[in-house]
């Protein structure tokens, strides 16, 4: 790998602000909310238009980000650059780092964002696929671009994406790539191959990140599929087998979001599936003693989005916020502290200023040859999504695709008649790979599930 | 006079509204238990028949009353299933085995520190678990002492590791637990008669002989008890598994709530609480009938 280790550790030490470790608990603070949420409606949610229609009554920002995501002075225990824009707009912003994993975000807000109740956040920043879904099921508000005038920054492939054309819902909060992180004293070959990650002097040490587009992407690329353009199921299934495989072998020791850095650390694990920024950043505060590198084999290519819920009712101040981000000095600023892909045009030049080798750096401001190793996931459809996610973390997809296998009749090819199909129950999605006509067969069960649907009606 | 008539007439009319009395004390409870408990199980119920919505988005689910959800949710989380039990019971017979000796040495040998040692009992209680539970994930953990000692002694190999394991799981359960263990066991241990103890002497029985047919049969209702308060939330437990767990030690409790968190799929994560719910219900039921100790039931 010729990208690999751009930042020495004495470049480092240069970055103004540095960080400690700040907890990294919040996983599991969503205990106990279970009967609550039991309490919420299940009914599907009425699709509204973006909407606007909330009152904007101003008053203090909420915004709930990842952790390690914002410059942060561990000296003042602040933010610099919140701080600064407090100063000069009067604005107050709460910063809160409670996302750790989208799914886990979404699980505990969407109950309240279904019944229209205030989630206590003004912005929200999700990766792509799930920003995606908040959008196409209304739970955003429309971006008033007057008071976002620096949104013409934004980098022109970012610009227009397919789950948000035009960006009229969502603005990028930084980009980033997710690939191999690893311990340099106890691996000082580093990991550039899955194989690498899963040697056995590796076992029992290694984690992957719940990110399933992350984990599965890399696998998926590593056996030679193109996660881009289309897949099959059988070929998501072989890396799923692959990864299952891993995981009772005790390979794995978790599947984690954020959570994984904190094992690094204290080195209960020795190499991660895990994201650049936070590998950089690690390594800065660890007196360089981590590293990353994109898989050889490819890795992926994400984003994560500012968006304003449904339920907010400080619009205003919270573009401003945004807008206030996309000015080309503070984005570098932030590029600076957290070491992800700006998405800001004209921050290569402010982060000259501060430092000429971040500006640099591929993983900051890739180069199109860093570019040509990633791919994004494709989008996939609720029911995929589902699906997949299912059979990635749904806890043993074997004996799931055993009892999908056993009811498994093949009663009509879809290719007998396309017009018929509009839904393959999940159950359907689940076959072997060695079965060839399996992706256009009906099981039984889907059939079951087919009569109900009709005998109740079809929603939307 | 006077105070003596205004006693009868207090008198009379208190006896007067004896019988609306109890139930008034019952309303708060029972309101609490209708609004906290019969509801919510009311909706669970109805939520874990419901299916996707056809075309919609993950999280949508509409009411088709198909209850061949539970089997679906049943056979692809058997194995948690499983685990759940014998782990939260390997929890329990750990636990009982390290607080009978504390409880009885308390009851019976603490002298003047007794209440120095139920405090000490209860003492962890004044942190919060979660806390107590990521403490012994450091403790065990690479940076922690034991790991480097028990490698330096040769005990554990160079690439064994104490969290992370089925291992680490139960202790972290049994240890999470030993407070509701212990306090039963101490409450009816305590409530022993002392002179049953220097009868059964008298008639000739040793040390041994009358733990097995005095000291343990009256301390019954404490085991059960115990056993009860530690084994039902032990099988529902998933903090543990999550902390100190891998992939492979997952509880259903961790299956839940993945699929209500992470998967949006409330019908499945709906069915198998209940299942977890009735599966709990009727152990219980057994091991209440076989103790044959009705105080509980």
């Amino acid at each position: 790998m010729t990208t690999k280790n751009v930042l020495s550790p004495e470049t480092r030490e240069l970055i103004k602000a540095q960080v400690s470790r700040r907890g990294f608990i919040a996983g599991v603070g969503g205990l106990g909310t279970v009967g609550l949420l039991a309490a919420c409606g299940t009914k599907a949610a009425p699709k509204t238009a973006a909407s606007t229609a909330a009152a904007d009554t101003g008053g203090t920002v909420r915004w709930a980000n990842w952790t390690l995501y914002l410059d942060y002075d561990t000296a003042t225990k602040k933010y610099p650059t919140l701080e600064a824009f407090q100063k000069q707009s009067g604005i107050t912003v709460s910063y809160k780092e409670d996302v750790n994993d989208n799914d886990e975000f979404y699980g505990k807000v969407q109950g309240q964002l279904k019944l229209g109740q205030d989630i206590g956040y003004d912005i929200v920043t999700l990766t792509d696929w799930m920003a995606g879904r908040w959008i196409r099921l209304g739970y955003t508000q429309k971006l008033d671009a007057t008071n976002i005038p620096n949104k013409v920054n934004i980098l022109d492939k970012l610009a227009n994406v397919g789950f948000d054309p035009g960006r009229n819902n969502s603005l990028t909060w930084q980009t980033g790539f997710a690939g191999f992180g690893w311990n340099k004293q106890k691996l000082p070959k580093g990991i550039h191959t899955v194989e690498q990650l899963f040697a056995s002097e590796n076992k029992g040490k290694v984690e992957v990140l719940s990110e399933m587009r992350d984990t599965m992407g890399i696998i998926m690329q590593y056996q030679g599929v193109d996660i881009e353009s289309g897949f099959t199921e059988a070929q998501f299934m072989n890396a799923i087998d692959f990864l299952q495989k891993k995981i009772s072998d005790g390979f794995i020791r978790k599947v984690a979001g954020n959570s994984y850095k904190e094992d690094l650390i204290s080195g209960d694990a020795v190499a991660v599936i895990g994201w650049s920024g936070d590998m950089f950043q690690l390594s800065s505060e660890n007196a360089g003693k981590f590293d990353f590198a994109i898989p050889d084999s490819g890795g992926t290519l994400w984003s994560d989005n500012m968006m304003i819920p449904s339920t907010s009712t400080n619009k205003i101040n919270a573009e401003k916020v945004m807008n206030y981000y996309y000015e080309p000095e503070v984005a570098a600023q932030v590029a600076a502290y957290v070491n992800y892909i700006c998405p800001v045009k004209g921050a290569q030049a402010e982060m000259e200023k501060i430092d000429p080798k971040l500006a640099a750096s591929p993983y900051i401001f890739p180069t199109d040859e860093t570019l040509s190793k990633v791919k994004v996931f494709r989008s996939l459809t609720p029911a995929e999504e589902t699906t997949f996610s299912i059979l990635a973390w749904g806890f043993d997809p074997h004996a799931y695709h055993k009892d999908v296998w056993r009811f498994h009749r093949c009663r009509r090819s879809v290719t007998d008649d396309p017009g018929r199909i509009i839904f393959r129950s999940s159950r359907s999605l689940g076959l072997r790979q060695d079965d060839n006509s399996s992706n256009d067969c009906w099981t039984r069960r889907t059939y079951r599930w087919l009569n109900l649907y009709r005998r109740h009606g079809y929603n939307n | 006079m006077a105070y003596l008539q205004s006693m009868a007439t207090r008198a009379s009319t208190f006896s007067g509204k004896k019988g609306r009395l109890p139930y008034l004390l019952l309303a708060p409870g029972l309101l609490w238990l209708f609004t906290f408990f019969v509801l919510p199980i009311i909706n669970l119920a109805g939520t874990s028949t419901q299916t996707p919505v056809i075309g919609g988005d993950t999280g949508q689910y509409v009411q088709t009353f198909r209850f061949a959800n539970y089997i679906d949710a049943f056979n692809a989380s058997r194995e948690q299933f499983a685990r759940s039990f014998i782990y939260a019971t390997l929890a329990t017979l750990l636990a009982l085995a390290i607080s009978y000796p504390l409880a009885y040495a308390i009851a019976f040998r603490s002298g003047k520190y007794k209440n120095l040692l139920l405090v000490l009992v209860i003492a962890p209680f004044f942190t919060s678990f979660l806390l107590r539970t990521v403490a012994w994930k450091q403790i065990l953990g690479e940076s922690g002492f034991v790991v480097p000692t028990l490698r330096a002694l040769h005990i554990i190999g160079p690439n064994t590791t104490l969290t992370a394991s089925a291992l680490a799981v139960v202790t972290g359960m049994t240890y999470n637990f030993l407070p509701f263990m212990t306090l039963p066991l101490y409450a009816s241990l305590e409530r022993i008669d002392p002179r049953t103890l220097e009868a059964s002497n008298d008639l000739y029985s040793n040390a041994f002989t009358t733990f097995r047919k005095v000291t343990f049969p009256l301390s019954m209702p404490g085991v059960v008890a115990g056993t009860l308060l530690t084994f039902i939330p032990a099988a529902g437990d998933y903090v543990n598994a999550a902390i100190l767990g891998n992939p492979n030690t997952t509880m259903l409790g961790n299956v839940i709530d993945s699929r209500f968190f992470r998967i949006v799929d409330y019908p499945t994560a709906a069915a198998l609480s209940f299942m977890l719910m009735a599966a709990i219900l009727i152990l219980v039921t057994l091991y209440i009938r076989k103790s044959g100790t009705d105080e509980l039931v």
